[in-house]
C-alpha cells in the first residue's frame, strides 16, 4: 500500500495511525468514537486476532482523512508469542505499511504502568501522542502539561466514554500528522549494558527488524519515512534520508530495536521473521553476561517512571500512603463488598448466568419461531405463485431455506452480545473471571471461558462469538473447540424423539422416571465430556505457553446504549456476512445432495406431485380440522381394506398424501444423499445405524434437528414430522432389520443420542468457527476430532452392550 | 517469604522475581521489579487470584504466580 505506489500524494492523503495501550484502558472505546459509523475487520496474518481499522476524518487540516488502526491491548512491546508480536511489528510497520503515528492511550489512575509502553514506544521513536484517558475517575487529574514537557510528546486529556476531549485529541492529531513528535527520554541503562546493546545494533538483523522497506536491496522511496523522526539523536542521518534513496535508520533506533531483541529473543520463543544469526548472537550475549539483563532493562524503565512520572501522577507513587479515592472507585469498593463476597457474590453470579441462560434459551424463541414462520410462509408462497419444478424447489428448499438457516440466530446472537456488552462494559466480567478462575484454572480454561459455555447450553453459534471476550488467541481456540460439546437446544427434538420412542415411560424404584433419567444423564455426560476435551486439547493441541494470568478488576461504570448497539450490530453483520455466505452455500449443495439425480419416472413424479397438491387442496376446504398427520396410517388400512366403498374426498387425499409421502421416500432413496447413506452403511453399521439413518445424518448437516424430519421423509411419513410424532415414532419402533430385528433398541437409541451428542453435525458451528479463526484448519480439525470422538464412543458402547447382552 | 503468603494490606517489598524467563519477565513488566513496594488487596473467594497493588495501579495475578515474587516487610 505505501511504497511501490505510483501515487504517493494519495499514501501522503490518507496516513495510517496506531491505537495502542494497555487492556482495559478504554481503548475501544475510543476506537469507536474516532471513527464512528465502521470499521473495516480483516485478520492479521497467520493469527486468529482481529484486526480493525477505521476511518478518522479531520476538518481542515492538511489530510482530511486518517486510517486508524486498533492494535491488541498489551502491557508491553517485549514478545515471545506470534501473538505479541503483532503489536511491535504494527508500531513498526515491518510486514505492513508502517504508521505514521502511534496514539496510546493510557487510565489517567494507572499512569505509571500504562506509561511504560509508552517509553518502549518513544525508545524505538515511534511518532507519539498520548491520550490521558478516564479523567472522570481521578480526583486529582495528573499534569497533563508536565508530563508532555518529560516525554515531549502531546498528551491530551479525554474521556473516552462520553466523547469529552475528542475535538483537542482530533486536532493534536492532525498537528502530530503534520510534524511528528517524537520524544526524547531514555532509560536510565547501566553504562555496561548499553556497551553490549550498541555492539548488537550492527546486527544487519536488527534493521530487518523494520521489514523489507529497509533492506538494501529493496530501497524506494518511503513517504513515511520521510515524515518521520527528525532532530534526535541523529539529525545527520535522518537529513540524509530525505535525500538518499535508501531510508536511513537513527543509531538510538537501532539501539532500542537492539534491546527489542534482547528482551523478546528466547530459546523457545515463537517470534517469526527474526534472522538466524540475530537470534544466535542475542542469545550468546545473554549467555556471556553474568549480570541479569531482562531486570536491568525493566528496571531502567521502571526507576525512570518512578522517579518522573510519578510525581505527576493522580496517585502517590506508593500506595501505602492515604490513596484519595474518586466517588466512581469509592462505589466500586462498596459493590465490591458483594459481588466480590463468598456467598452473596457467587449467588449474585448464579443469577446473571440464569439470566443469560434463560434469554438464549427462551427469551429468543418467540423471534425463532417468527423467523421460522416467516421463512415457511414466503416458501409456501413462492410454491403457491411459481410453477412446480427444480427451479422453483432450488428457490424454495436451497435458497429460502439456506437463508432462514442463517437469520434464525440473529435473535441468539444479538441477545448474547446484549448480555455480554452489559457485562463487560458494566465491568462485572471482569469480576465473574475474577470469581470462576480457581474453577477454571483446574479445567485449563480462561475465567472468562464460562459465559461462552454457557450459552452453548443454547446454541454453539453466538457462544463462540463470546469467545472474543477473551484476550488470548490460545484460550479462545481452546474454548472454541469445547463449546460445540455442549449439549445445544438443536438436538433436544433429537433426544426426544429417541427418548420417546424408545425407552419406556416406567418408573424407575417407583418414582424416578426413565425417560427424564436418560435426558438429564445426556445432559451431564455432554458437561463430562466438554470438560475433558478441554483438559486433553489443553494439554495436547492448544497447549500455548504458560502465562502469568493478569486480571484488572475496573471501576462499575454506566454501559452506553451507543457501545452496545455498536457491538450487537456489528457482530450480527459479521456473521450475517462471513458466516453466513457459507452457512447458505452448504445449505443449497446439501438441497442438491438430497434432491439429486431425480427419479427417471420425473414426469411421472410431477404428475403424482401435482394431482396429491390438488387434492390436498381440496381436502383442506373439505376437511374441518387440518390434514391430521397422525390418522394418515389408520386411514390407509382402512381404505385399502374396503376397495368398494365409495371414497369420500378426505380419504382420497389422505390415500394421494401418502402416495406422494411414499414418492418422496423413494426420491430421497434415489437421491446422492440417499447412495451416500447406503454407501457408509458399512461404516455405521457397528454403530447399530443402517442407511437410513445414515440419509439423516448427512441431513442432520443442515442443523440437528433436521434430523427429525429427515428421517419423517426416509420413512414416508412426510416432511411436517417432528419430535412429538407419532406416527415416526411407531415406524421406528417397527422398523425391522433384514434378519428380523428391530433396528431400534434402546441400545441403538444410546448409541446414535451419543454419536449426536458428540458429533460436529452443525455446519453452521464450522461456518462460524472458520470466520472466528479465518482459516479452514480449525473448522477442519474440530470436525474431525469430534465425529471421531463420536464414532468411538458410539462404537464402545453398541458393541459392548452387545457383549454384554442388550439387544 | 514469598507475595503468595503474606497477610493482606501489608505493605511489602518485592526483593526478587524467580520463575520461568517469560514469566518472571512479564510480571516485572507489569511493575513487579526488586525494590517495589506491594500490597495484597483482596484475594478471591475461592482462594485465587490475588489482587495487588503497587505505584498506584492495581492487577490480579494467580497466587502460582505470585509464589515466583519474593517479598519483605518493609
Amino acid at each position: 500500500m505505501t511504497d511501490s505506489t505510483p501515487h504517493e500524494d494519495a499514501i501522503v492523503e490518507r496516513p495510517l495511525v496506531a491505537l495502542v495501550g494497555n487492556p482495559n484502558t478504554g481503548k475501544t472505546t475510543l476506537f469507536n468514537r474516532l471513527t464512528g459509523a465502521r470499521a473495516r475487520v480483516g485478520n492479521y496474518p497467520g493469527v486468529t486476532v482481529e484486526r480493525r481499522i477505521g476511518t478518522l476524518t479531520f476538518e481542515d487540516a492538511r489530510f482530511s482523512q486518517a486510517d486508524v488502526l486498533d492494535l491488541p491491548g498489551t502491557y508491553s512491546l517485549t514478545a515471545r508469542s506470534k501473538e505479541e508480536q503483532i503489536a511491535i511489528e504494527s508500531v513498526l510497520g515491518t510486514s505492513s505499511p508502517p504508521p505514521a503515528l502511534a496514539v496510546l492511550v493510557v487510565d489517567a489512575g494507572q499512569l505509571v504502568r500504562n506509561l511504560y509502553l509508552g517509553l518502549q514506544l518513544i525508545e524505538l521513536e515511534v511518532p507519539l501522542v498520548v491520550a490521558l484517558n478516564m479523567m472522570d475517575e481521578v480526583t486529582t487529574p495528573p499534569d497533563a502539561e508536565g508530563l508532555a514537557r518529560l516525554f515531549g510528546v502531546p498528551f491530551v486529556p479525554i474521556v473516552a466514554r462520553r466523547g469529552d476531549g475528542m475535538e483537542a485529541l482530533t486536532k493534536t492529531i492532525a498537528a502530530a500528522l503534520a510534524a511528528p513528535p517524537v520524544g526524547k527520554v531514555r532509560p536510565p541503562y547501566p553504562q555496561a549494558l548499553l556497551a553490549e546493546v550498541e555492539q548488537l545494533a550492527q546486527h544487519s538483523g536488527v534493521l530487518a527488524l523494520l521489514g523489507e522497506r529497509h533492506s538494501p536491496a529493496r530501497a524506494p522511496i518511503d513517504a513515511l519515512d520521510l515524515a518521520s523522526p527528525a532532530g534526535v539523536d541523529s539529525d545527520e542521518a535522518t537529513a540524509s534520508a530525505r535525500v538518499a534513496p535508501c531510508a536511513r535508520v537513527s543509531a538510538a533506533r537501532l539501539r532500542a530495536l537492539a534491546l527489542w531483541a534482547l528482551g523478546s529473543i528466547d530459546e523457545d520463543d515463537e517470534l517469526t521473521g527474526i534472522e538466524p544469526s540475530l537470534r544466535r548472537a542475542c542469545l550468546e550475549l545473554r549467555a556471556a553476561s553474568d549480570r541479569d539483563v531482562d531486570a536491568e532493562i525493566i528496571g531502567a524503565r521502571y526507576r525512570f517512571l518512578d522517579e518522573h512520572v510519578a510525581p505527576l501522577a493522580a496517585t502517590p507513587a506508593t500506595s501505602d500512603a492515604v490513596v484519595e479515592i474518586s466517588e466512581s472507585r469509592r462505589l466500586t469498593e462498596r459493590v465490591d463488598r458483594v459481588a466480590l463476597h463468598p456467598v452473596w457474590g457467587f449467588a449474585l453470579f448464579a443469577l446473571l448466568m440464569l439470566a443469560v441462560f434463560q434469554a438464549l434459551f427462551s427469551w429468543a424463541d418467540p423471534a425463532i419461531t417468527l423467523i421460522e414462520s416467516l421463512f415457511g410462509w414466503l416458501g409456501a408462497s413462492a410454491r403457491a405463485t411459481l410453477p412446480a419444478g427444480i427451479l422453483t424447489d432450488l428457490l424454495v428448499d436451497g435458497v429460502l431455506g439456506g437463508a432462514g438457516n442463517v437469520v434464525v440466530f440473529l435473535p441468539q446472537i444479538l441477545l448474547l452480545f446484549l448480555a455480554l456488552g452489559l457485562l463487560e462494559d458494566s465491568g462485572y466480567m471482569a469480576r465473574a473471571a475474577y470469581l470462576m478462575d480457581r474453577i477454571m484454572k483446574a479445567l485449563g480454561l480462561h475465567g472468562r471461558a464460562f459465559v461462552p459455555l454457557l450459552s452453548g447450553c443454547a446454541c454453539a453459534i453466538p457462544a463462540i462469538m463470546a469467545t472474543r471476550t477473551m484476550e488470548r488467541e490460545r484460550d479462545r481456540l481452546l474454548t472454541m473447540l469445547v463449546v460445540p460439546l455442549m449439549t445445544c437446544s438443536a438436538r433436544l427434538p433429537i433426544y426426544t424423539l429417541i427418548i420417546a420412542a424408545l425407552f419406556p415411560a416406567t418408573q424407575l424404584f417407583g418414582f424416578v422416571p426413565v425417560q427424564g433419567l436418560v435426558m438429564v444423564g445426556m445432559y451431564l455426560l455432554s458437561m463430562l465430556f466438554t470438560l475433558a476435551a478441554a483438559g486433553v486439547l489443553g494439554r495436547t493441541v492448544v497447549r500455548g505457553r504458560r502465562m502469568p494470568l493478569v486480571l484488572e478488576l475496573p471501576p462499575y461504570r454506566l454501559p452506553t446504549l451507543r457501545s452496545l448497539l455498536r457491538q450487537m450490530l456489528g457482530r450480527a453483520g459479521l456473521f450475517l456476512k462471513e458466516a453466513g455466505t457459507v452457512i447458505l452455500a452448504c445449505t443449497i449443495v446439501l438441497w442438491a445432495l438430497l434432491s439429486f439425480p431425480r427419479l427417471e419416472s420425473a414426469r411421472m413424479t410431477q404428475d403424482v406431485a401435482s394431482v396429491a397438491a390438488s387434492s390436498v387442496a381440496i381436502a383442506n376446504v373439505a376437511a374441518s380440522p387440518p390434514n391430521e398427520l397422525a390418522s394418515v396410517p389408520a386411514i390407509a388400512t382402512a381404505t385399502a381394506a374396503l376397495p368398494a366403498s365409495p371414497i369420500c374426498g378426505t380419504l382420497q387425499s389422505a390415500l394421494d398424501e401418502d402416495a406422494r409421502n411414499g414418492e418422496r421416500a423413494r426420491r430421497l432413496e434415489h437421491s446422492y444423499g440417499g447412495r451416500l447413506g447406503k454407501f457408509i452403511e458399512p461404516a455405521i453399521a457397528p454403530l447399530g445405524f443402517d442407511w437410513k439413518i445414515g440419509i439423516g445424518l448427512l441431513g442432520a448437516f443442515a442443523a440437528r434437528e433436521v434430523f427429525v424430519s429427515t428421517m419423517g421423509l426416509v420413512y414416508g411419513i412426510g416432511d411436517g414430522a417432528d419430535e412429538e410424532s407419532l406416527p415416526l415414532r411407531a415406524k421406528l419402533k417397527l422398523e425391522k432389520r433384514a434378519d428380523g430385528e428391530p433396528v431400534y433398541t434402546p441400545l441403538t437409541g444410546l448409541s446414535l443420542m451419543l454419536f449426536f451428542m458428540l458429533a460436529c453435525q452443525c455446519m453452521s458451528t464450522l461456518a462460524v468457527v472458520k470466520r472466528e479463526t479465518r482459516s479452514w484448519r480449525w473448522p477442519a480439525f474440530l470436525f474431525a476430532y469430534m465425529t471421531a470422538l463420536a464414532y468411538l464412543t458410539s462404537l464402545l458402547v453398541y458393541q459392548g452392550g452387545r457383549l454384554l447382552g442388550f439387544a | 517469604m514469598t507475595l503468595a503468603d503474606v497477610a493482606l494490606k501489608q505493605p511489602m517489598t518485592v526483593v526478587a522475581v524467580g520463575g520461568e524467563r517469560g514469566l518472571r519477565r512479564r510480571l516485572m513488566e507489569l511493575g513487579l521489579v526488586p525494590g517495589t513496594t506491594v500490597t495484597v488487596e483482596r484475594v478471591a473467594p475461592l482462594g485465587d487470584p490475588l489482587e495487588l497493588r503497587a505505584r498506584g495501579c492495581t492487577l490480579s495475578i494467580r497466587s502460582s504466580d505470585a509464589r515466583a515474587i519474593a517479598v519483605a516487610p518493609c
